[in-house]
């Protein structure tokens, strides 16, 4: 066990299945010996060698493509998208080709690529470095989706990734690379997918996170709890595949929901979580169902404090909920 | 604006049967796969118009290029298709009736009704599943190409893909890459001279599509593809080249596409018939005919027995194609995962549920 920020334990998590497994290759721009924009692939070049590190030319479609290639082949690819909002010149790979060739093909091609992309804001990224589109790749059949909050998740999913059979899109929330440490198991620890994580217990309002709104709404529940409040605060880890059996049973129990991300609120992932609720735990619900999210714009460059939920923020609504009925 | 065969400006490629390597009994034998392809063809545009097959994509004009290609490789290459290319499939051992079986989408077909025709691919053939969207093949054959390398395995990969492609990201990402990091890779354009209503002219102001090899820093060659032993000369030199370490090569043969970019277009919107007339004067299978014949291999009597061979393959298969049972209804939920989600878990059962009570039908 040591002691961790998230992108080292991304970082340990590579190491170990590269030494564990030789069809284990990384690729990306600027990942060799630069080691990656965010060093989370620091000395893995040295380790491995330019064999299994490569350093690629500018093009997100030709990563993508290449990884889906090698997988095809027998390889396990992890690539990195330097920033999620790089991705879309590989979005054909992603869209088209990655997620479908398992089903395309009756089973004969599967296809498990690991995209590894740091995403989302309050780094002072403008529109270019910030942005939240996870709802793009949880809307694709085929691929799995997978946000990690804390450096021992972050590991043990990225291991569970993989070894995954499947393409997973693996989003690192690069606000909390390094102002988020914990505890990181040694050796292959893993973390099953679709499985959310606890992070505090409550009585009176549900909340779901995932990512770097997870601390946040982290925050807002112990201001909460001052005041009577108690909020479950529920960190999702995975969108696809998603525990809804661990969400039905939050808002079972307390009977209010309030869902956090940053990400754009029209058709976001949130939408989703809203719309289970509403289907299965309708019986359930005592107050409206309500999202604090990122606004309908495009993601702004000066003004992004007051676009990103906070806790402030959080407290607000989940306020308002607890209240509501 | 005529197509017309375009002088190659890069190295030209003539070979005569020997100096080609190809040994006449094998040039018999890429003859009837190329007449197995253009029948298969004829009777599949037919089917098509009567309604038994949903779509089709026709690849008459282009059979000595494919096979030609597909018979210089061996069975550890891996081949990344387009969705013109019967001749290679045919010529890499694909069962006439799998083929058959896919065009109709039965419980025989082996991609399970996922595809449209033409869009197969068959693992056991290293036949790679394609898809609709153009050139995203180029760049996985190159990291196919690259995994086959670290394997340290002697199988190289080819990317077949049109005229059209040299346009698309993938072209450009898919050589970069493959020059970059020398994969033994081979990109075989077919220039059938039409991406749907564009003519080759307007797609590229390149003389030629072999020359865009030299920006990416390995060859180009430009060969006849309506001569079967030119092509296959060119891809068995790329394909010493790849497993010499000596990188990638970009072939353009030359071709042009007798019929419809598919069923659902119509050429004389956009294209002459004298130019058809032209390039049918080159036709592939005329050509190789001739070269039989010289070879003492062949006469009328003994091809009109390749045709009846041909007709009656492709008539039992589709018998047997159309008396296979149809695809299980819920079959379509499955493959989308290793091990399916919950939530497709749960969809299924909603849907057999709607398929008990009567509410969706079969």
């Amino acid at each position: 066990v040591n002691e961790l920020t998230l992108v080292q334990a991304v970082n340990r998590g590579l190491q170990q299945a590269m030494r564990d497994d030789p069809d284990v290759v990384l690729l990306g721009e600027d990942i060799g010996v630069n080691g990656g924009v965010f060093r989370a692939t620091e000395g893995l070049l040295k380790e491995f060698g330019e064999e299994r590190v490569l350093d690629t030319p500018l093009s997100e479609t030709g990563i993508v493509g290449t990884a889906v290639g090698m997988a095809l082949y027998g390889l396990k690819p992890v690539a990195e998208i330097q920033f999620l909002d790089f991705i879309y010149p590989a979005f054909d790979q992603i869209v088209s080709e990655l997620s479908k060739f398992r089903y395309r093909s009756g089973g004969q091609y599967p296809c498990h690529v690991v995209i590894r992309t740091p995403y989302g804001g309050g780094i002072k990224g403008g529109l270019y470095h910030s942005q939240s589109t996870e709802a793009y790749f949880a809307h694709t059949a085929g691929l799995k989706v997978v946000v990690p909050s804390t450096p021992a998740d972050a590991k043990g999913l990225l291991l569970t990734a993989v070894y995954d059979e499947d393409p997973v899109i693996f989003l690192e929330p690069k606000r909390i690379y390094r102002s988020v440490t914990g505890e990181v198991p040694d050796g292959d620890h893993r973390i099953p997918f679709g499985h959310a994580r606890l992070v505090r217990e409550g009585t009176d309002v549900s909340v779901f996170a995932y990512g770097a709104m997870v601390p946040v709404v982290a925050e807002a529940a112990e201001a909460l709890g001052g005041e009577g409040i108690s909020a479950e605060v529920i960190d999702l880890r995975t969108l696809v595949p998603l525990d809804e059996a661990a969400v039905l049973a939050s808002v079972e129990k307390t009977g209010r929901a309030v869902i956090v991300h940053e990400a754009a609120r029209f058709c976001g992932f949130g939408g989703e979580l809203a719309a289970v609720l509403a289907e299965k735990a309708f019986y359930s619900l005592k107050a409206p169902i309500a999202r604090v999210t990122g606004y309908d714009t495009p993601f702004p460059y000066a003004l992004e404090n007051l676009y990103l939920p906070n806790a402030e923020r959080v407290a607000h609504a989940v306020r308002q909920t607890a209240r509501a009925g | 604006m005529s197509a017309t065969k375009e002088p190659s400006t890069v190295a030209a490629q003539s070979a005569a049967p020997e100096k080609a390597g190809l040994p006449p009994e094998e040039i018999l034998a890429a003859y009837r796969v190329m007449v197995l392809a253009r029948t298969t063809d004829d009777r599949c545009l037919s089917l098509q118009r009567q309604g038994r097959i949903g779509f089709y994509v026709p690849a008459s004009g282009q059979e000595a290029a494919q096979v030609g290609a597909a018979r210089a490789l061996r069975p550890e290459d891996w081949v990344f298709p387009a969705y013109r290319e019967i001749g290679v499939a045919l010529a890499r051992g694909v069962p006439l009736q799998l083929l058959l079986d896919q065009f109709i989408g039965n419980s025989g077909d082996l991609l399970k009704g996922r595809q449209m025709p033409n869009h197969y691919g068959f693992r056991e053939f290293n036949f790679v599943s394609g898809s609709s969207p153009i050139g995203t093949q180029i760049s996985q054959a190159v990291g196919a190409a690259m995994a086959s390398r670290r394997r340290k395995d002697a199988a190289v990969t080819i990317a077949f893909f049109g005229d059209g492609a040299t346009s698309s990201n993938d072209f450009h990402a898919g050589l970069n890459f493959a020059g970059v990091y020398r994969a033994p890779t081979i990109f075989f354009c077919q220039n059938n001279q039409w991406a749907i209503s564009l003519p080759r002219s307007r797609q590229t102001r390149s003389e030629t599509l072999a020359e865009k090899a030299a920006a990416y820093g390995f060859p180009g060659v430009v060969v006849d593809g309506t001569d079967l032993p030119a092509v296959y000369a060119a891809v068995a030199e790329a394909r010493r080249r790849a497993v010499a370490g000596e990188g990638p090569t970009l072939i353009e043969a030359q071709v042009y596409r007798f019929g419809p970019h598919s069923t659902s277009d119509d050429p004389r919107r956009y294209r002459s018939d004298s130019e058809l007339a032209h390039w049918k004067e080159t036709d592939p299978l005329k050509r190789v005919k001739e070269l039989l014949v010289t070879a003492g291999l062949l006469d009328d009597a003994k091809d009109t027995a390749v045709w009846e061979e041909a007709r009656r393959l492709v008539t039992t298969a589709l018998e047997a194609a159309e008396k296979t049972a149809p695809l299980e209804p819920a079959s379509f939920l499955e493959d989308v995962f290793a091990a399916p989600t919950p939530r497709l878990v749960e969809e299924r059962a909603e849907f057999e549920g709607l398929l008990r009570d009567g509410v969706v039908r079969p």
